[in-house]
C-alpha cells in the first residue's frame, strides 16, 4: 500500500485511491465542490487544488492519484493561492444574495468563502444572469447562483439512473437545465437539493419558511417502504420543516427517495386528527379522552358479551411501530380475540409459512449480487433506493432477470425479461422453474419459451444470486404458488429466496405476532365475512385493502369501528369513535426493516392537538378492561416486552420458507384484468397526504388508467381522455392513459385510490367504455 | 535574403502536380509503397516506432511532443480494441494547414493513419474534421472511399489479410474540441469537454480503449519517414526538430499562405518567401505558433528560427506554425481584445478558472479599448491570468493567458496609454 504524506502526516492507503481518499482517511479537510463521495470525480471546480513536491503546478486532489512516497501540501503558501485563486473565481458571477437565499447556513461556497474569499471583490464587472428553470414542484431553482459543479447531473446519470438535468451551452453560457418541456421527475429527486452546495437547487415545499440554524435535527425512520431510511427530522417550534438523509451506508447511504423527504407534510395536514371525535346520530361529535376511551371501550365489551370475541377484528397499517403492534395484538389476545392481522393488500394466504417473510439477506447484500431473479416488483417505485442499489450492481455486471406484469423501466440495463398479463404471472414463472430444473410438482404441461430458457442460464451462472418477490408478487391472487414457485427456482440455482418488502414495519408486524394464529382469520376474511365489530390501528383498509369495496362494506356495515388514526379521514364516514394518535415522527418507536434491522427513535417533535402516542392508547384501553399486563411506563419498555432479545428476537422468528401449495393458477384468463399494483404516492396514510408528491408525474400517473396503444386503439378508445371504468357492479371515471409498457389486455389502475374504492379487487376482470 | 526552399517536401509535395489529390498522382509518386513494404514484409512495429523517434517528428498540432516516444506508450499487449485517432480539428485562428492536407495530399494522410494502425494494433482510426471545413469532409470521404476500392483499406489491405479501415468524423466548429480528450468526447457523441489526466489516451481514450491521437500533419509525415528513412527526415530539419513544417502565415503579408519549409528556417526567409510585409509598412509584432502563442516584437522575432526550441527561447510557442504578422497600424489593445473574446466564447465551461477568468479578462480589455480602462487593470489582468494558467482541466486556460500576459508585457505603453487617453496611439 502506498505511504503518502499529507500536511506532514503520514497516510498509508490503498493503490489506487486519490489524495482526497488519503486526506479524508485521515481526516484532513480539503476544500471541494464538485468532489463528492458517491459520484464519479469531475475535477472541474479546482477548489481542492493542492501542492504536490515535483509537480510543476497544482493539482486537484479528487482526482490525482496516491503514488508511493507522495509529499502532499494541503495548505502551503502555493496550494492557499491556488484555492484563493478558484475561489475569487467563483464568486465572481455568484450573485451572494446569501440574505435572501435558503441555502444560507448550510452552503458550501459561503462556508469555503469564510476561509478562502476576500473581504472585497476585484471584479467590478456586470454579473451574469440565468434564468429560473421549471424543474416540478419538488426541486425551486435560482440557477444564477449555480457554480457548475455539475453534481446534480452526475447524480441523475449514476445513481437516479436518468438524466433529466444537463449542462448545455459553453464556457459562461453553461447552464443546467432540464430538457426542454420536461420537468424532473424521478422518484429520487429531491437528492439534488442536498448534493447542490450553493442555493441554486433547493427545497420546493421548503423554502423561505425556516433558516438552517432554527431547526433542531431529530433523528427519525422514513415510515413509507421496508427499507427504513434514517431520516433527519428539523424541527422549529414543534413542527417538522423539512426532511434530509442521515447517513447509513448499511441502508440508505447518503440517499432518500422523495418519498421520504416530502412526506412530512402529512404531519401539517389540515386532515388530522386532533381530538377524539365520537359519532353522536351520524354526527361527529368531539368530546375528552376519558368519555372517549370509556365510550370506546364500553361499545368493544358490549359487543364481545353480545357475540363473542371472535365478532371482533383487529386490522393494523404496517407502517405503525413494533411497540404499537406489539400492543395491539396483545389486547386483542387479552380480550380472546384472534382475528389479528395487518397484511390488508394481501388475497392469497395459502400455504404452510413457518415464519416473518424477509429479504434474505443484508440490504448491503444487494449490492454485491451477480444474478438477481426480479418476480413482479415495480421496485423503482416501492423501493426506490433498492431499485438504486440494484442498478449500482448492474454497473458492475450482475444481470437482472425480470418477470412481471409491466415492462417498468428500470432505468438500467436487463438481461432477460418476461412480461404478462396478472393471470399469466405464475404460468411464466413456473416456464423458469422448470427451465431451471427446479423440483417441484405439477409443471408437466408447461411450455418453457426461449426467454425463460434465456433466464434460466442467466441464473444459472454466477456466484451471489437473488429471487426477490415484489409487491405485485406479494398481492397476487395466487401469491403462495408464486412463492413456491421463486423458492423452488432459488434452490435450483443456489439463489437466495428474498421479499421486497413494501412498508416500514411489515416484518415487525409479523415478528410481533399481529397474525391470526389458530382460529383466528386473516385481514381478507375479515372482510369478506363482516364482523360486528373492528378496531383499526393507522390503516385505511377502504383504500389499501385487497379488495376494497368488500373492505369498505364491510366496515360500513359494522355496529361499531374504532379507529386509532393521525387522520380524521381514515374512517370518518364508517366509524363510531376516532381516536387521535400521534404520527410517525411524534412518537418514540421502533420499525424492523426488510433486512431484519431494528431501529428505534425519540420523538421528534410532540402529538399534534390532543393526540396521544397510540401505544399508550392501546395500554390504557387494556386498563379500561381491566387487563393485566397493561401498565408500561415507557416505549422502550413495551419494546423490551415485545422483542425481549430485540434483534435476536426478531432473527428467529424470520424464514421465508413456504410448503403445502399446489401450482395450479397455470392458464392466463381470456378478458381484460386489472393491475392493481400500489402507486408510488399512495403507499400509506402519509405519503397519499403530502400535497407536493401528489402533483409530480408520479403522483398524477397514480390517478390514471393506464393501457397499451393497442388495447385503447381496439376498444375505440383516446388516451388523454376520461373513460368510464368499470368493475365488478361498480363504474368510476377515470383519466385513460396509454403506457405501451403495458402487455395487452391489461389496465393498470393502482390500488390505494380514494376514487377506486367501489371498483373492488386490484386484480381480475376489468372493463373500459367510453364516455 | 536566401531563395526561396526548393528541397524536399514532406506533405505538400502533390500541389507540383496536377490532380494533386487523386489516388494516381500519390500512387506515381511512390505513394502506399511504404504500406505495402511494411505490410509484405510484416516489419515489427518497434522497427517502426524506432525510425520515428529517429526522425525526431514532434507532434504538428501545437504541443510538439515527440511522436515516437507517444506511440510507445501504447500498451503493447492489451487484449482488445484500440484506436488510432486524427485531429484534424484546426480550429486555432491563424491555423489552415491541415486542411490544405485533406483537400491535396488525402492519400498520404490515409496510409500514414493505416501505418499508425499497423504498429500500434489498432482496430480502427478515426479523422475528426474541424466543422467549419465540411467541402473538405466530402472529399476526404471520396478519398477514403477510393483507397477501400483499391486495397488500401479494409478487410485486406494490399492482400495481407490484415483488416483496418478509417472513418470520418465531423466536428461542429468548437475550438475546445480541438484538445485530445475533448475531441474523444465529441467522437462519443457526448459534449466536447476535455477529460481530466491522469488516466491518458493511452491506457483510456476511445471508449475507453488505448487510443493514439495524433495531428494531421504528424500522420501525413508518417509514409515519407517509412519511405525515406528517419535519418533523412531528421536530416531534413534540425536535431531535435526533424522535417520540414508547413507555416501557415497570414496578416499583413503580401502572399499570405501555407509554406511547406524545413524546420529552423529563419523566420526572416519565411516572411522573404511570403512576399514581405505589406508595401510601405513595418513589421511591429507576430504571433509564431498560433493565437495562443505569445506574441513577440519584431526585433525578437526577427533573430529566431522556426524550430521548436528557438521559438520557445524566444518566450514565445511554436504552436501549430500559424504565423500571425502585424505591422504598425495594428492597435494592439484591439488586437488583444479580439483574442480574448475568442477564448471567452471558447471556453467549455467545465473549470472555474477558465470558465469564469476568460470573460472577466475579455471584459477588462474590452473596457480598455472603450476608453474605460483604469489604471490598476493591467495588474489585475496579469494576476487573473496567472490564477487561470495551470490550475485548469486542459491547455485551454493557458492558452487564453498567452496572448494577454504577452500583450501586455511587450506592448504595456500602449495599454498605459489606452487607460490614460482613452483612444489609440496607434495613427494619433
Amino acid at each position: 500500500m502506498p505511504l503518502i504524506t499529507i500536511d506532514d502526516q503520514q497516510i498509508e492507503i490503498a493503490a489506487g485511491s486519490t489524495v482526497m481518499d488519503a486526506a479524508r482517511a485521515a481526516g484532513i479537510y480539503i476544500p471541494h465542490f464538485c468532489y463528492h463521495k458517491k459520484l464519479s470525480i469531475a475535477a472541474s471546480c479546482r477548489m481542492c487544488l493542492i501542492e504536490v513536491e515535483k509537480a510543476p503546478k497544482p493539482l486537484p486532489a479528487c482526482a490525482t492519484p496516491v503514488t508511493d512516497g507522495m509529499v502532499v501540501r494541503s495548505y502551503s503558501a502555493k496550494a492557499v493561492e491556488a484555492q484563493k485563486g478558484v475561489m475569487e473565481f467563483l464568486l465572481i458571477n455568484h450573485p451572494l444574495d446569501c440574505p435572501i437565499c435558503d441555502q444560507g447556513g448550510e452552503c458550501q461556497l459561503q462556508d469555503i468563502a469564510v476561509g478562502y474569499g476576500g473581504v472585497a471583490s476585484r471584479y467590478a464587472e456586470a454579473k451574469r444572469v440565468v434564468k429560473e428553470k421549471d424543474l416540478g414542484p419538488l426541486v425551486a431553482t435560482d440557477m444564477t447562483r449555480c457554480i457548475h459543479c455539475s453534481r446534480c447531473v452526475r447524480f441523475g446519470q449514476e445513481i437516479a439512473g436518468i438524466m433529466e438535468l444537463g449542462m448545455p451551452g459553453r464556457g459562461e453560457h453553461t447552464e443546467v437545465m432540464p430538457f426542454l418541456e420536461h420537468h424532473v421527475s424521478s422518484e429520487l429527486s429531491g437528492n439534488v437539493i442536498d448534493l447542490c452546495p450553493v442555493g441554486a437547487l433547493t427545497s420546493k415545499p421548503f423554502r423561505f419558511s425556516a433558516r438552517s440554524w432554527e431547526m433542531a435535527r431529530r433523528k427519525g425512520i422514513s415510515p413509507h417502504d421496508g427499507l427504513g431510511s434514517n431520516l433527519a427530522l428539523q424541527v422549529k417550534d414543534n413542527r417538522v420543516m423539512r426532511v434530509t438523509p442521515v447517513d447509513n451506508e448499511a441502508i440508505n447511504e447518503c440517499w432518500l427517495a422523495d418519498r421520504d423527504r416530502f412526506s412530512y407534510q402529512a404531519l401539517n395536514s389540515a386532515e388530522r386528527l386532533t381530538r377524539p371525535m365520537v359519532k353522536d346520530g351520524g354526527r361527529w361529535v368531539e368530546v375528552d379522552w376519558p368519555k372517549a376511551m370509556a365510550f370506546a371501550a364500553g361499545a368493544l365489551k358490549v359487543i364481545r358479551d353480545t357475540h363473542g370475541a371472535s365478532a371482533i377484528g383487529f386490522i393494523a397499517s404496517p407502517h405503525q411501530t413494533v411497540e404499537e403492534l406489539y400492543l395491539f395484538q396483545k389486547l386483542a389476545r387479552a380480550l380472546g380475540c384472534e382475528n389479528i392481522d395487518s397484511r390488508i393488500d394481501r388475497v392469497d394466504f395459502s400455504g404452510r409459512r413457518d415464519g416473518v417473510e424477509w429479504l434474505g439477506m443484508a440490504v448491503t447484500d444487494l449490492n454485491k449480487l451477480d444474478r438477481v431473479l426480479l418476480v413482479a416488483s415495480t421496485v423503482r417505485k416501492e423501493q426506490p433506493l433498492i431499485a438504486q442499489r440494484l442498478r449500482q450492481a448492474v454497473k458492475k455486471g450482475a444481470q437482472v432477470n425480470v418477470v412481471h406484469c409491466a415492462d417498468d423501466d428500470l432505468l438500467c440495463s436487463v438481461a432477460n425479461k418476461l412480461i404478462a398479463r396478472p393471470s399469466d404471472l405464475v404460468n411464466i414463472l413456473a416456464q423458469v422453474a422448470k427451465a431451471v430444473g427446479a423440483d417441484i410438482d405439477g409443471l408437466s404441461d408447461v411450455v418453457v419459451s426461449d426467454a425463460a430458457r434465456a433466464m434460466a442460464a442467466s441464473l444459472k451462472s454466477g456466484e451471489k444470486k437473488a429471487v426477490l418477490l415484489g409487491a405485485v408478487a406479494q398481492q397476487h391472487p395466487a401469491a403462495s404458488e408464486l412463492h413456491v414457485l421463486a423458492q423452488a427456482i432459488a434452490k435450483a440455482t443456489g439463489a437466495t429466496l428474498g421479499f421486497l418488502v413494501d412498508s416500514a414495519n411489515a416484518v415487525g408486524a409479523g415478528v410481533v405476532g399481529c397474525r391470526p394464529r389458530q382460529g383466528g382469520l386473516n385481514a381478507a376474511a375479515m372482510f369478506v365475512a363482516p364482523k360486528k365489530a373492528y378496531v383499526i390501528l393507522g390503516a385505511e383498509p377502504e383504500l389499501d385493502a385487497a379488495d376494497s369495496a368488500v373492505a369498505h362494506q364491510a366496515l360500513a356495515g359494522a355496529e361499531l369501528v374504532i379507529a386509532l388514526s393521525p387522520f380524521k379521514t381514515a374512517g370518518a364516514d364508517y366509524a363510531q369513535v376516532m381516536l387521535p394518535v400521534a404520527a410517525y415522527a411524534e412518537t418514540a418507536g421502533s420499525y424492523v426493516n426488510m433486512e431484519g434491522r431494528l431501529q428505534s427513535w425519540c420523538a421528534a417533535i410532540p402529538p399534534q392537538g390532543e393526540a396521544r402516542t397510540a401505544w399508550k392508547v392501546l395500554r390504557v384501553l387494556g386498563n379500561q378492561f381491566g387487563l393485566a399486563g397493561f401498565d408500561q411506563d415507557s416505549a422502550e419498555q413495551v419494546l423490551a416486552e415485545a422483542l425481549p432479545e430485540g434483534e435476536a428476537t426478531v432473527r428467529a422468528r424470520l424464514n421465508n420458507e413456504i410448503a403445502d401449495v399446489t401450482v395450479a393458477h397455470l392458464n392466463a384468463a381470456a378478458g381484460i384484468e386489472r393491475l392493481g399494483d400500489t402507486a408510488v404516492y399512495q403507499l400509506d396514510a402519509y405519503s397519499r397526504r403530502a400535497p407536493a408528491l401528489q402533483v409530480t408525474v408520479d403522483g398524477q400517473v397514480g390517478h390514471a388508467a393506464m393501457a397499451c396503444g393497442a388495447l385503447i386503439a381496439r376498444l375505440g378508445l383516446s388516451e388523454d381522455k376520461p373513460v368510464k371504468v368499470r368493475q365488478s357492479d361498480a363504474e368510476v371515471v377515470f383519466k385513460l392513459m396509454r403506457d405501451d409498457r403495458l402487455p395487452d389486455n391489461v389496465v393498470r389502475l393502482a390500488g390505494g385510490l380514494a376514487a377506486a374504492v367501489q371498483l373492488g379487487p386490484r386484480f381480475g376482470p376489468i372493463s373500459l367504455e367510453k364516455m | 535574403m536566401s531563395a526561396p526552399y526548393t528541397g524536399p517536401k514532406v506533405c505538400l509535395w502533390t500541389l507540383d502536380h496536377a490532380n494533386p489529390a487523386s489516388l494516381e498522382t500519390y500512387v506515381a509518386n511512390g505513394g502506399y509503397s511504404a504500406l505495402k513494404k511494411i505490410l509484405a514484409e510484416k516489419t515489427p512495429a518497434a522497427e517502426i516506432i524506432e525510425q520515428v523517434k529517429i526522425s525526431a517528428l514532434r507532434g504538428r498540432g501545437g504541443a510538439g511532443f515527440p511522436t515516437g516516444l507517444k506511440w510507445s506508450f501504447m500498451p503493447r499487449n492489451y487484449e482488445g480494441d484500440k484506436y488510432i485517432v486524427c485531429n484534424s480539428d484546426e480550429g486555432e485562428p491563424g491555423t489552415f494547414k491541415d486542411r490544405d492536407i485533406i483537400e491535396f495530399n488525402p492519400h498520404q494522410l490515409i496510409e500514414g493513419m493505416v501505418i499508425a494502425g499497423y504498429t500500434l494494433g489498432a482496430k480502427a482510426g478515426y479523422n475528426y474534421i474541424h466543422g467549419e471545413i465540411f467541402e473538405l469532409y466530402e472529399s476526404w470521404e471520396k478519398a477514403l472511399e477510393e483507397a477501400r476500392s483499391a486495397g488500401y483499406l479494409g478487410n485486406n489491405i494490399c492482400g495481407s489479410g490484415w483488416a483496418f479501415d478509417v472513418h470520418a468524423h465531423q466536428g461542429y466548429g468548437a475550438y475546445v474540441c480541438g484538445e485530445e480528450t475533448a475531441l474523444l468526447e465529441s467522437i462519443e457523441g457526448k459534449k466536447g469537454q476535455p477529460r481530466f489526466k491522469p488516466p491518458f489516451p493511452a491506457s483510456f481514450g476511445l471508449y475507453g480503449k488505448p487510443t493514439t491521437i495524433n495531428n494531421t500533419e504528424t500522420l501525413a509525415s508518417i509514409p515519407w519517414i517509412m519511405r525515406n528513412g528517419g535519418q533523412a527526415f531528421l536530416d531534413l530539419g534540425k536535431p531535435n526538430n526533424g522535417g520540414t513544417k508547413i507555416f501557415s502565415i497570414s496578416g499583413h503579408v503580401n502572399k499570405p499562405g501555407n509554406y511547406e519549409i524545413p524546420m529552423g528556417t529563419p523566420f526572416a526567409d519565411l516572411l522573404v518567401m511570403a512576399g514581405g510585409v505589406r508595401d510601405g509598412h513595418t513589421l511591429k509584432a507576430v504571433i509564431p505558433g498560433g493565437s495562443s502563442a505569445p506574441v513577440l516584437p519584431a526585433e525578437i522575432i526577427m533573430a529566431c528560427t522556426l524550430d521548436y526550441d528557438s521559438i520557445a527561447k524566444a518566450g514565445s510557442m511554436f504552436g501549430s506554425g500559424a504565423v500571425i504578422v502585424m505591422d504598425e497600424t495594428v492597435c494592439m489593445v484591439k488586437a488583444l481584445e479580439r483574442l480574448s473574446y475568442f477564448y471567452y466564447e471558447e471556453s467549455c465551461g467545465q473549470c472555474t478558472p477558465c470558465r469564469e477568468g476568460t470573460g472577466w479578462m475579455y471584459r477588462v480589455v474590452h473596457r480598455i479599448e472603450h476608453g474605460e480602462g483604469r489604471p490598476e487593470d493591467l495588474d489585475l489582468l496579469m494576476s487573473v491570468g496567472n490564477n487561470i494558467a495551470g490550475r485548469t482541466i486542459c491547455a485551454l486556460g493557458e492558452a487564453a493567458v498567452g496572448p494577454v500576459q504577452s500583450f501586455i508585457k511587450h506592448f504595456r505603453q500602449e495599454f498605459e496609454y489606452h487607460i490614460e487617453h482613452k483612444r489609440c496611439m496607434v495613427g494619433a
